[in-house]
């Protein structure tokens, strides 16, 4: 029944709907505004459970795509000699969905459903909020959907201008400054990206359409073929090739590897690009960092991934050993200093930093293994940070404040939170038994085969994190506990549900991993088969 | 040439656009002078519109009859009076079409805020505003030195009197006074830059300078050099490159708003037209691709464009004038609009023409609409500075969103017409392998979002000092709506207009003149 129907269009384009839905509804009716949210963030939840139950590992997903021009802008041909008849610069309307964006899509919708549901939190401008919410939603779908180079920035960017707002208007006291340096560091990282692609169009992307025409494509599969068949300019006319300028030189290509490197750090984020992040964690409204550290930070991964990987493999490979130092880096500081935090969401947001580094030391592997983890990894720390803030968003209505040395002893007045504030931290130490222990252990794991002195040093970093999320876990549920929160009531049903959703999708994510790695299983072997090749001969 | 074309009534309806608005103006200075002092000026400013509305009708079949020509013979296409000194081809009657229809908007969306407090001339206010677009369109025409001279004299001495039309305000004079200095001193480079160039190649037929261009290179190159670096120099003042951009603060600001958003969109539009004319058809077409004027031209283009970036940009940054901040704003987008002008003089890329007319649309609609939200709200602060814009959202929700998209435009920001805009230039610079300028571009883009952004965080994020609903005025509201839902369908769909552009304007017979 839903294969004749636009499936991935219908995800992405859902919480628009949606948006525009809440826009044309009275404000002060915030009971609709939200059902309708709740209702438009679940449709996406509901046809992507669906793409998963229908999805076969060993098709890649090629059943589902969507791809039609979306624009196909003349250009001038009077500069070029010879029988062109016409040149055109098109991008493409094409969404797509296999192994690496799956677990992503899947976290996507399960996370931005929690979200919707501890927005409840959300005081004023509930109209405005719900609206913001959706847009960004159908910006991040977008994202992990996109398979034009264009059509992705543009979900990229989408997703700057909601964020900007959600933070600005319902965070706390810090909101405005935390949202515009959110605004300058991702924005400067899209015009690193932005570059990049043109590039990648400007050259890669030129393809023949027949004897005559000839176009600059931004799709993603025409670049990919053009990039791995080395014969695709051999039949071009070689003065007119010199007119387009299309060769993609050494020197362009390192270019513009590092661009997206830069683009993606900073998403990540990679030590030094992180300073946004950590305002971002504490400023933000705890529902939308759930979103945020959930969610969009798995955008640079997927991005690190889809492009850096599947375009660079032999650039990124001889970047391997700086890859991992990075990473390492980002987990011994983002732990160190967690360790040290006297703000709840701070350490949450270093630890965030760390569990990141780890994601870097999967993907610096280059190997099967390590490249799962370092999906897997994001997929669990998205739905573990995701619980994490909506533990937050809960106890800060409760107490008013997220200082370590001003809460203690909850577990008393709150026994249900507690308890699952254990189980988040627990997983995300990487106990065994939890989905943050799979991630971690299948990163590594990667990792040992060609790094193993790097690999030893970054697996301290679990040791940290058994230190810091013990040590503020504890102190917030243990101890004595100030008066004023002795009448204070444990979870509402409102609450309580998508705590126990989340914590019973980690429990599950780590006592039965293959629902995630059998869906990755033919994600890399392409690009890795390609690369044994080409370094190989 | 040994003898001049003679014009013929024939030629009449090639220059109707022109003539029309000749009438017009005419008509509407009698009618201001004889029309008892009682009766409401707006409706000088409804015959200004209609005015306008006409002459781009005339445009309009005039680009209809080019294109059914062309069809019919692929060599037409374009038609030259007075032996080339004007002509009417796609390239002018685009941009034509451009000016008038932005006229329109802006007398359009002035006809309910233009109060005679502030403006107490305000028919005079309406009717200059024809002489000048009747300028631009000369300057986007014409083929001979002196004709674009002429038209460049008529803009600008119209526009220094529009500056001038707040009569009680200390700033307006003053700002019409720098403004008639510093345009004044422009006009003199830019003509004596011309002197040389008719000097050296003994005409001042475009055409008859292109075909002496190669004689000239090798008897007089250092006057070559002096005639180009003085136009430019005189044109950067004109549409306020850095480090010529001086006086544009002042002048925006102190401008009546609508001759702020003239200022911004159609002069400099029109100082473009003029720039692409002389030197695609003298700098571009009569030297070879490695001559080392020519690169020299292009650096100093490329190098004045990132200047005009970087400095109009930063610039804004600290600017607490609403006004003051879009003249910046409008510095670095010059800097933007003169990139592709300064690309075509490396070597051909794919689109020559089509990225800065595309960019030009874009920057006109939004424009217009910011300078439209720009009047309402400081009708009702009574200032210009950024925290009358606190709390607009509680006031007027929806003007709040349409602002947004329109700053979202400028920022660059997807999907509205600044995003694509931005992109295919972006891509020219790729293209040609100027990958610092595209750099520059980028890097500008992204601090100009602390410039929009902080407009957008005084609306949504403050609270003002006014709590009352903001007071509409409906001529405005609906060129806000009409310009925001053009820029974003600008930036979803652009596809058929640059497909129309693309049949209808050929480098070859619009642009560059071949023949006399």
């Amino acid at each position: 029944m839903l294969e004749n129907l636009p499936v991935l269009s219908l995800i992405a384009f859902a919480p628009l709907i949606g948006a525009i839905i809440v826009l044309l509804l009275p404000g002060a009716r915030s009971s609709w505004l939200r059902a309708t949210a709740i209702i438009f963030t679940l449709i996406p939840l509901v046809l992507s459970l669906w793409l998963f139950a229908a999805y076969q590992p060993a098709q890649g997903g090629g059943a589902y795509t969507e791809h039609s021009t979306w624009l196909a802008i003349p250009l001038n041909i009077e500069a070029f000699r010879g029988g062109i008849t016409s040149l055109q610069l098109g991008f493409d309307y094409h969404l797509a969905v296999d192994g690496i964006s799956m677990p992503l899509l899947l976290l996507t919708s399960i996370v931005s459903t929690m979200s919707v549901l501890a927005s409840v939190h959300i005081r004023k401008r509930w109209k405005t909020y719900y609206s913001l919410f959706l847009l960004l939603l159908t910006g991040i779908y977008g994202v992990f959907l996109a398979r034009d180079l264009i059509l992705f920035f543009i979900f990229f960017e989408i997703t700057l201008i909601p964020m900007f707002f959600l933070i600005g208007i319902w965070g706390y006291y810090g909101r405005e400054k935390a949202a515009t340096r959110f605004l300058l560091y991702n924005g400067l990282g899209s015009a690193a990206m932005l570059m990049s692609f043109l590039v990648l169009i400007a050259t890669l992307g030129f393809s023949m359409v027949d004897e005559t025409s000839y176009m600059f494509s931004g799709n993603y599969d025409v670049l990919l073929s053009n990039l791995t068949d080395p014969n695709v300019m051999a039949n071009m006319d070689t003065e007119n090739a010199r007119y387009f300028g299309i060769f993609l030189t050494d020197n362009a290509r390192w270019a513009a590897f590092i661009l997206l490197l830069v683009a993606f750090g900073i998403k990540v984020p990679i030590f030094p690009f992180h300073t946004w992040m950590l305002k971002v964690h504490t400023e933000a409204p705890p529902a939308i960092v759930m979103i945020h550290s959930g969610i969009l930070l798995k955008m640079g991964v997927y991005g690190l991934i889809r492009f850096a990987v599947f375009l660079f493999p032999e650039q990124l490979h001889s970047w391997t050993t700086a890859l991992a130092v990075l990473g390492v880096i980002n987990i011994l500081y983002g732990a160190i200093l967690a360790c040290v935090q006297r703000e709840f969401k701070l350490v949450l947001a270093y630890s965030s930093i760390s569990h990141m580094g780890i994601v870097l030391l999967g993907i610096a592997s280059l190997e099967e293994v390590g490249l799962q983890g370092a999906i897997y990894q994001s997929v669990s720390h998205g739905l573990i940070s995701a619980l994490l803030f909506l533990i937050v968003g809960s106890l800060y209505e409760r107490t008013n404040t997220t200082q370590l040395n001003e809460l203690g002893g909850l577990a008393k007045a709150m026994p249900f939170m507690s308890g699952i504030l254990l189980v988040a931290g627990l997983a995300s130490l990487g106990l065994p038994g939890l989905s943050g222990f799979v991630g971690e252990f299948l990163s590594f794991l990667g990792l040992f085969g060609s790094m193993k002195i790097l690999t030893a040093i970054g697996v301290l970093g679990i040791l940290f994190a058994a230190i810091y999320v013990l040590r503020s876990i504890l102190n917030i549920t243990y101890g004595q506990m100030p008066e004023q929160f002795s009448g204070m009531k444990d979870a509402r049903f409102i609450e309580a549900l998508p705590m126990v959703t989340l914590a019973a999708l980690i429990v599950l994510l780590g006592v039965y991993p293959s629902i995630l790695t059998d869906l990755m299983q033919n994600g890399f072997a392409g690009v890795l088969e390609q690369l044994q090749t080409r370094m190989g001969g | 040439m040994d003898h001049l074309q003679t014009l013929t009534w024939s030629d009449t309806w090639y220059l109707a656009p022109e003539i029309v608005l000749s009438a017009f103006t005419i008509l509407l200075i009698l009618l201001d002078l004889f029309l008892p002092s009682k009766v409401n000026r707006n409706v000088i400013g409804w015959l200004t519109l209609a005015g306008l509305i006409i002459a781009s009708v005339f445009v309009v079949l005039l680009l209809l009859s080019l294109g059914s020509e062309a069809e019919a013979d692929s060599a037409a296409g374009s038609y030259s009076l007075l032996s080339g000194s004007y002509r009417i081809d796609d390239f002018g009657n685009l941009l034509k079409l451009v000016f008038l229809g932005a006229s329109a908007f802006i007398v359009f969306s002035s006809l309910g805020t233009v109060r005679e407090e502030d403006v107490p001339v305000k028919g005079e206010l309406y009717y200059l505003i024809l002489p000048a677009v009747l300028g631009a369109m000369v300057m986007s025409s014409s083929g001979d030195l002196i004709t674009l001279f002429v038209g460049l004299e008529l803009l600008s001495i119209t526009s220094y009197v529009l500056v001038a039309t707040r009569k009680r305000s200390r700033l307006s004079s003053e700002a019409a006074f720098k403004y008639v200095v510093t345009g004044g001193v422009a006009s003199a480079f830019i003509l004596y830059g011309m002197s040389f160039l008719y000097g050296v190649t003994g005409g001042t037929n475009v055409f008859v300078i292109s075909q002496g261009m190669s004689a000239a290179l090798e008897n007089y190159e250092a006057l070559l050099y002096i005639s180009f670096f003085l136009m430019i120099a005189g044109f950067a003042v004109k549409l306020a490159l850095a480090p010529f951009h001086a006086w544009a603060a002042d002048v925006y600001q102190g401008a009546p708003t609508p001759v702020t958003a003239f200022l911004a969109v159609i002069a400099k539009g029109a100082a473009f037209a003029m720039l692409y004319r002389i030197f695609m058809n003298t700098v571009f077409l009569a030297f070879d691709s490695d001559n080392t004027m020519k690169n020299d031209i292009f650096l100093a283009l490329s190098v004045l464009a990132a200047a005009a970036m970087i400095v109009g940009t930063v610039g804004a940054l600290q600017q607490r004038n609403v006004k003051r901040l879009l003249a910046l704003s409008g510095v670095a987008n010059a800097g933007i609009l003169l990139t592709p002008l300064a690309l075509s003089l490396t070597e051909m890329h794919a689109s020559l023409y089509s990225e800065f007319l595309y960019f030009l649309l874009a920057y006109a609609f939004m424009n217009i609409g910011a300078f439209s939200v720009l009047t309402i709200v400081t009708r009702d602060s009574g200032n210009e500075a950024l925290s009358g814009f606190a709390g607009l959202y509680h006031r007027a929700p929806w003007t709040a969103a349409a602002m947004t998209v329109l700053l979202c435009s400028l920022a660059g920001l997807p999907v509205t017409g600044g995003f694509l805009g931005k992109l295919f230039i972006l891509f020219g610079t790729v293209q040609t392998h100027t990958y610092w300028l595209g750099a520059v571009l980028l890097l500008t883009t992204v601090i100009s979002y602390a410039v929009y952004f902080t407009l957008i965080r005084q609306m949504f994020m403050r609270s003002g000092a006014i709590d009352s609903g903001l007071l509409l005025s409906i001529p405005a509201a609906i060129t806000i709506w009409i310009c925001t839902i053009a820029t974003l369908v600008l930036g979803l769909m652009p596809v058929p207009i640059l497909e129309w552009i693309n049949d209808i304007f050929s480098v070859s017979t619009d642009l560059f003149m071949l023949q006399g």
